[in-house]
């Protein structure tokens, strides 16, 4: 195995595309680390992305948004006051992922192009609307977060192309998101099912919804029928029956040692509705 | 604890009426610096010169003849130094031996998914993975089974025809190898008598001992024949025996000695790597450090059975139980040996019954090997019991703890399983958890509390220790059975208790196989029962020895003196009037008025005392998703006596928290295909941090007559009561009884649902 | 394979070594440079024994690669104490008998000076939720909590 360290990411990409054979990018590292150790992959070429400047920063935009380094580690984000002030889902959705050991290296990065349908953090940013700056060999292009993972462990990025950036719109006034997950213990396991919502108030009434859903289909689903039924409502009880109704028609799952599809689709519904009063109750600044 | 080693309790009384100093306090362990400082040394933290590493192939098939294994690309691997298969071993071994070579390292059928079929060393880890992928072997693939009661069906595939011994009834498909029968009374005349019959079957699914350190050697061995062995195990002289003679040399060449060992619970009383890295040192002439890796401790070390079991109860109105009947098939993988005996000789031995019955079937499968787990065999059985116990309880409006306290075993009584007891604890405990503050306590909505009780036998087993006293007066005691949880603190205690001097002037060493006689496995909770009382009579030998000195240099009768406080003092009115001689007197001349101080004591003591539990738990269940949580748990069992209480407390702690895994997430999980799917620890979910509660200990003593202090041995009855005292404490808050562990997520909301459903 | 050189710091010692690259820093700590302190309990960051810290932030070095180390300031058990000085989380795991084979202790320990270094006075279930990926087998985590809040007491009032 070849261990590169670039400087840039153009030299990441040139190196990636000129690369023969299983070529991996190194970020957190948690899990490429385990599929070399369980030999389910073992690259020929690893590209460690962190000695490129700037990727372990977290940068406030001039539109009030964010922009997260792609080596940043779920603790660096965690210990961000602001950061977690206005995008608790976020990283909430990232912090769940692993032990305080893992937050040490784990990116959000990481965990999107990991592409595992079951990432903690993947149905937060796609409810929060992130998008993210892919980097190639023929310049750079802007995607959004759900457009990344194709199917279990694929990425809609060609060859030499990486990741170079995350972008977490503003929070603006009267949102709040939320992210949560079912899992059989309270930590260091996979999620079962996973729900991010994010919603903007006017007064009590939901004006904008975005929700997600991981862990019950091939990749995290943003479920546009989810968001309707919330959509004009103040999440009264109706609308919580209806999504989570919308929540479980929306699941696509399988059974497997983790879960069966009753299970998830079952709780699918549940954790939407939580979910929601949570989003809901920040996007009303009653809780953090 | 070996199938075939339990003996009632015969001892001789041993119990001694003195006001115990040392016994009874919480000083800091011995090894304690070395543990927090990180330098204490398991079994992968050697390397000696020239070391190679090693690599195990197993099959990725649950069974599965072995056509051809060809290892000519990995030989041709730089650094690979050997590669050994089957053919490394010896043969013709029979019996046991046979059964542990054949798991070892499998000769013409892979029996499951994981099993050793050749192995390499290589001079660096990285080759030796990578030249164990070049191992290329041809199997055939045979059906499989993994499930008891699929292995037991007419037409399941055949593990071996030849396993079956006398004991299994004719028209009984080959898989089933052994059965047990066991009893007393008359149970159809008892379920005659009773108001209420409770029927129903309960299952269970393997649980790993989970032990954080992977089980690990270095081994040596030179073409004089002679070997040397580091490796973590519990017990180091079963390791010595059993690969001498699965590498066909003479047991003493082989000097074994034991690592800190990073927990075993029964899984680490066997061999598994060991041989296999003796082998590949044999043929590459040199060290060999052989370390699994998770995936592999999973797949091929351990577990416990699974078990599905039928019972049945009779109970009177007022709670008195009529009589008691259960059937237990357990599955121990593919070879024989699940613990079945002791599911049946447990199942009812808490309870003073008429009339019981309790028969066994050791069933074999497409799994890999059982080994012990904490207990082996009587958690499940206490799960099906104390189930069925709790539900006529609910049905008959009794209170749990007021029915076990009617119809629990006490001083006198004939046990389920044969003998009459002695002086016994379960009242005290029943009593204990009745008094104790959680038993009344209020439950908050969505909470169930539930509470049952669990027995284990306890265990002697053949002990040598040797201890030796020092010109300055300190002392050395060297013992056998390896430290799995702080046993060099109780050793020392009970030496400084003897003999009179400070705990901090002792050190208590495990002894390697070529320096102390013989000594079975740190197993059935017997090392400070048996290790304990060999100390004390080794020290005790000493004294005499000293009291000796005492009465040459006083020129007296030699029982004209005793021992006190650490001195020789006259003993009687025509003793004469002498100062008391300390010990460290005594032994600064030693070398010139009679030689060297020691004692030393070997036997296989019979008097371990039975011992009885009894848990509360309270646990709140998530109706909506089936998510439970354990908000509060008291563990009540009986010590005989507490040697250090705060490694006893540790162990009942321990024994909750692993029946709290056991209980809710931990299972083994086979796809169709046969092979294990939860093969690291993200998805064998052990209880972490954030999952439990603090577990209040509370320590009954009711003193063992067969030990000097009263000492039970407190490692297993620990995980006896959790299955059960979960299960009803979950059913309670759920409203459903549950009949299947794990009662993980899926399987409450299932039964809510299926309840919802009848209503 | 060519191996990578590289120089980092160990405990305070600079030091240097060469690796292949897929050798990770669990293994180079173990192998190379005789630092058994840190444990291989999973390899696949699960179980937390082999915790250390790489630039004062807590990782699983089984989950770190030697080369990954280059310019780094790495700490391990065997750092802890200050001489023949235990720490207080060291004397108050011994004084809590809060371990029993002792084979996750390592680990814990380090996670526990990580946590009592961002908040010396965690609450019992901040303290678990921390602790939540070192995994012990033994001891039910009671005393192990109790020792780590003990051990953050003890701290504070010397602080």
């Amino acid at each position: 195995m070849k261990y590169l360290t670039p400087a840039s990411f153009a030299e990441a990409a040139s190196l990636a595309r000129d690369a023969s054979g299983v070529t991996r990018f190194l970020a957190g590292g948690t899990d490429v680390l385990v599929q070399m150790r369980a030999d389910i992959v073992t690259p020929d070429t690893l590209i460690d992305i962190k000695h490129i400047d700037g990727v372990r920063d977290i940068i406030r935009g001039a539109d009030g948004g964010w922009t997260i380094g792609v080596a940043t580690p779920g603790a660096e984000m965690k210990e961000h006051a602001e950061l977690g002030a206005e995008w608790p889902g976020v990283v909430e959705g990232m912090d769940l992922i692993g032990s305080t050991q893992v937050q040490g290296r784990a990116t959000l990065t990481g965990n999107l192009c990991n592409a595992s349908p079951a990432a903690d953090s993947v149905p937060a940013m796609v409810a929060a609307g992130v998008e993210v700056t892919v980097s190639g060999p023929d310049g750079s292009r802007r995607v959004k977060a759900e457009d990344i993972p194709v199917a279990p462990g694929r990425t809609s990025l060609s060859k030499g192309e990486l990741i170079s950036a995350v972008h977490i719109p503003p929070r603006g006034d009267n949102g709040g998101d939320a992210y949560l997950r079912f899992i059989p213990r309270t930590e260091m396991d996979i999620a079962v099912v996973g729900c991010g919502v994010n919603l903007r108030l006017d007064g009590d009434v939901i004006t904008e919804a975005r929700v997600s859903l991981g862990a019950v289909a091939p990749t995290v689903l943003l479920v546009q029928a989810c968001a309707d039924t919330i959509i004009g409502s103040t999440l009264d009880e109706a609308a919580l029956d209806r999504l989570a109704e919308a929540a479980s028609a929306a699941c696509n799952p399988i059974t497997d040692k983790r879960g069966t599809v009753k299970f998830r689709t079952h709780v699918a519904g549940v954790l939407a509705q939580r979910t929601a009063k949570i989003a809901y109750g920040r996007a009303k600044g009653e809780t953090k | 604890m070996a199938l075939d080693e339990y003996k009632p309790q015969s001892g001789d009384a041993e119990l001694e009426n003195k006001e115990l100093k040392y016994v009874g306090t919480t000083p800091d362990r011995p090894d304690g610096l070395d543990k927090v400082t990180g330098k204490a040394r398991f079994g992968a933290d050697l390397s000696l010169p020239g070391m190679l590493f090693g690599a195990i192939v197993r099959s990725p098939h649950a069974h599965a003849r072995i056509v051809k294994i060809d290892a000519s690309k990995a030989e041709a691997l730089d650094g690979v130094k050997a590669v050994v298969t089957r053919a490394d071993f010896a043969t013709g071994l029979e019996g046991e031996y046979g059964f542990v070579l054949e798991n070892v390292m499998a000769g013409e059928k892979a029996l499951y998914d994981g099993h050793a079929v050749a192995a390499v060393a290589a001079t660096s880890a990285l080759i030796a993975r990578d030249a164990a992928k070049l191992v290329e072997v041809e199997y055939e693939v045979l059906p499989h089974v993994t499930d008891v009661d699929k292995a037991m069906a007419e037409g399941a595939p055949v593990i071996n025809a030849a396993y079956a011994d006398a004991s299994v009834p004719e028209g009984m498909h080959p898989n089933v190898v052994r059965h047990h029968e066991s009893g007393h009374g008359d149970v159809e005349a008892g379920f005659a008598e009773a108001d209420l019959i409770v029927e129903d079957t309960y299952v269970t699914e393997a649980a790993h001992q989970g032990y954080i350190e992977p089980n690990a050697c270095v081994a040596q061995m030179g073409s004089d024949g002679k070997g040397e062995l580091w490796v973590c195990t519990q017990g180091h002289w079963y390791v010595q025996k059993h690969c001498a003679a699965l590498l066909g040399m003479e047991t003493a060449q082989l000097r074994v000695t034991a690592s800190e060992i990073g927990g075993g619970f029964g899984g680490k009383t066997t061999v598994f790597q060991e041989p296999v890295a003796l082998a590949l040192s044999r043929k590459a002439s040199r060290p060999v450090k052989l370390a699994l890796q998770r995936s592999e401790v999973l797949r091929a070390t351990g577990p416990t059975a699974s078990a599905s079991m039928d019972i049945k109860i009779g109970m009177k109105k007022d709670g008195t139980i009529t009589a008691a009947e259960g059937t237990f098939r357990l599955q121990g993988g593919a070879f024989p040996g699940a613990p079945m005996e002791f599911s049946a000789m447990c199942a009812f031995a808490c309870y003073d019954l008429a009339n019981v019955r309790q028969v066994g079937w050791d069933v074999v499968s497409n799994r890999p090997k059982q080994a012990a787990y904490r207990a082996p065999g009587a958690p499940m059985a206490a799960f099906a019991v104390e189930s069925v116990i709790d539900t006529a309880c609910n049905k008959l409006g009794l209170d749990p703890l007021e029915v076990r306290l009617k119809n629990a075993a006490h001083d006198g009584t004939k046990a389920s399983w044969g003998p009459r007891y002695d002086q016994i604890g379960m009242v005290a405990t029943l009593e204990a958890a009745k008094a104790h503050p959680h038993y009344s306590a209020p439950l908050e909505p969505g909470q169930g509390r539930g509470v049952a009780s669990g027995f284990w036998f306890n265990h002697g087993g053949e002990t040598s220790v040797s201890l030796s006293l020092s010109e300055d007066g300190t002392c050395q005691v060297s013992v056998g059975t390896p430290d799995i949880g702080g046993s060099r603190a109780s050793m020392a205690l009970m030496a400084a208790e003897v003999l009179g001097i400070p705990y901090e002037n002792i050190r208590v060493t495990i002894a390697d196989t070529a320096t102390l006689g013989y000594n079975d496995v740190s197993h059935g909770s017997r090392v400070t029962y048996a290790s304990g009382l060999a100390t004390i009579k080794a020290a005790r030998a000493a004294v005499e020895k000293l009291c000796q000195r005492a009465a040459a240099k006083w020129g007296i009768e030699e029982d004209a003196v005793k021992w006190e406080d650490g001195c020789a003092v006259p003993s009687g009115a025509n003793a004469g009037d002498f100062d008391p001689l300390p010990l460290a007197e005594i032994t600064a001349t030693m070398g010139s008025t009679g030689g060297p101080i020691s004692g030393h004591f070997e036997a296989t003591p019979e008097g371990a005392g039975v011992s009885f539990g009894t848990h509360i738990v309270d646990a709140e269940v998530d109706q909506e998703t089936g998510a439970t949580k354990i908000v509060r748990y008291t563990v009540v069992q009986d010590a005989g006596k507490a040697i250090h209480p705060a490694y006893v407390e540790g162990q009942y702690q321990g024994g909750a928290a692993q029946g709290i895994g056991w209980a809710l997430n931990e299972e083994y999980v086979y796809g169709e295909d046969g092979r294990l799917q939860n093969t690291v620890f993200l998805d064998y979910r052990i209880p972490v941090a954030s999952d439990l509660p603090m577990i209040d200990a509370v320590i009954v003593e009711v003193p063992n007559p067969g030990h000097p202090y009263g000492v039970r041995g407190v490692g297993e009855t620990g995980i006896v009561p959790p299955l059960a005292a979960i299960a009803n404490a979950v059913s309670n808050a759920a409203g459903v009884r549950l009949k299947s562990l794990p009662m993980n997520p899926p399987k409450i909301l299932e039964a809510l649902e299926d309840q919802a459903g009848d209503a | 394979m060519s191996k990578v050189h590289v120089t980092t710091s160990i405990n305070g010692d600079s030091t240097e070594y060469l690796c292949d690259p897929r050798e990770t820093l669990l293994d180079v700590l173990r192998d190379q440079l005789n630092l058994t302190g840190a444990k291989e309990g999973c390899g696949t960051g699960d179980c937390g024994a082999c915790s250390v810290t790489m630039d004062d932030r807590l990782v699983c070095s089984c989950l770190v690669l030697g080369v990954e180390a280059e310019g780094k300031e790495i700490k391990t058990v065997e750092g802890i104490a200050e001489g023949e000085t235990l720490h207080p989380l060291q004397r108050k795991f011994i004084e809590h008998a809060a371990l029993q084979c002792g084979v996750c202790t390592p680990g814990i320990l380090i996670a526990a000076k990580s946590l009592l270094e961002k908040n010396p006075d965690p609450t019992e279930t901040e303290v678990r939720y921390w602790l939540a990926g070192n995994l012990c087998r033994c001891t039910g985590y009671d005393k192990i909590i109790r020792a780590v809040m003990d051990a953050a007491a003890e701290m504070r009032e010397a602080a």
